[in-house]
């Protein structure tokens, strides 16, 4: 079982804050396509134009990063802190 | 050494909050702190408040990755890295460095690394509320990236 947290922008778009997905995929770049999968609004978060950064267990990870049981995937958009 | 880094809900005291960076500690020759205000102004529109979102555990996290940068940089002697959360109005201090070091040059360019590396690296959010009523996330600047990414270069 994997979470996965939605930000900001995101997590209003998707209507979301949180989930738990107890089938995931291997990597962070397969959970991206498998999200995109699901259409609609998803499909236009996670395969559109905008930037979609994502952490796994609270640091920035890249699409080839592996997945595994208890992780915490983050996902948001560019950063406006500061 | 002195080191604070802090994410916080309550107003924030900036001018109180620099004084520890240095306090009591009589190495220190200078200290550069950089406080970043809510302005009521934003792409043209007046701007009446604005609200922080974060990622509680990851921006802690991440600020204190970049604070420890700026130590493995730059011989200092104090860094004090804070920052709001939740609803502020113009005016209102958003986030304070303040760093310490025996002579001001260290000083001015980890300051300066600090919040060019907070801009892009540290998951914070803003949400604007126009004065005629409208709500909007605040876009990224991709002058913010080029800020960084010089910092990339120089390491």
């Amino acid at each position: 079982m994997i979470r996965i947290l939605f930000f900001a922008s995101l997590r209003e778009r998707l209507g979301s804050a949180e989930e738990t997905l107890q089938e995931y995929p291997d990597s962070l770049g397969a959970l991206r396509a498998q999200l995109a999968a699901r259409g609609g609004v998803w499909s236009e978060v996670f395969a559109g134009e905008q930037r979609v950064l994502a952490a796994v267990n609270q640091e920035m990870a890249p699409a080839d990063r592996a997945l595994k049981a208890g992780d915490e995937v983050g996902f948001f958009p560019p950063v406006t802190g500061g | 050494m002195h080191i604070e880094v802090r994410v916080q809900a309550e107003p924030l005291d900036a001018l109180a909050e620099t004084v520890p960076v240095f306090s009591g500690n009589t190495a220190v020759g200078g200290v550069v702190s950089f406080i970043g205000l809510m302005r009521d102004l934003n792409q043209g529109d007046a701007v009446a408040t604005m609200t922080l979102e974060h990622y509680p555990g990851m921006t802690e996290k991440a600020l204190r990755a970049i604070v420890d940068e700026a130590l493995g940089r730059w011989d200092l002697l104090g860094v004090r890295l804070i920052h709001r959360v939740g609803e502020v109005r113009p005016q209102d201090p958003i986030v304070l460095v303040a760093v310490a070091s025996a002579h001001r040059g260290e000083a001015f360019r980890a300051c300066e690394f600090i919040i060019d590396y907070l801009k892009t690296r540290a998951p914070f959010w803003k949400r604007e509320q126009t004065a005629d009523g409208r709500a909007r996330w605040v876009d990224a600047r991709s002058s913010d990236d080029s800020a960084a990414a010089e910092w990339e270069r120089k390491s």
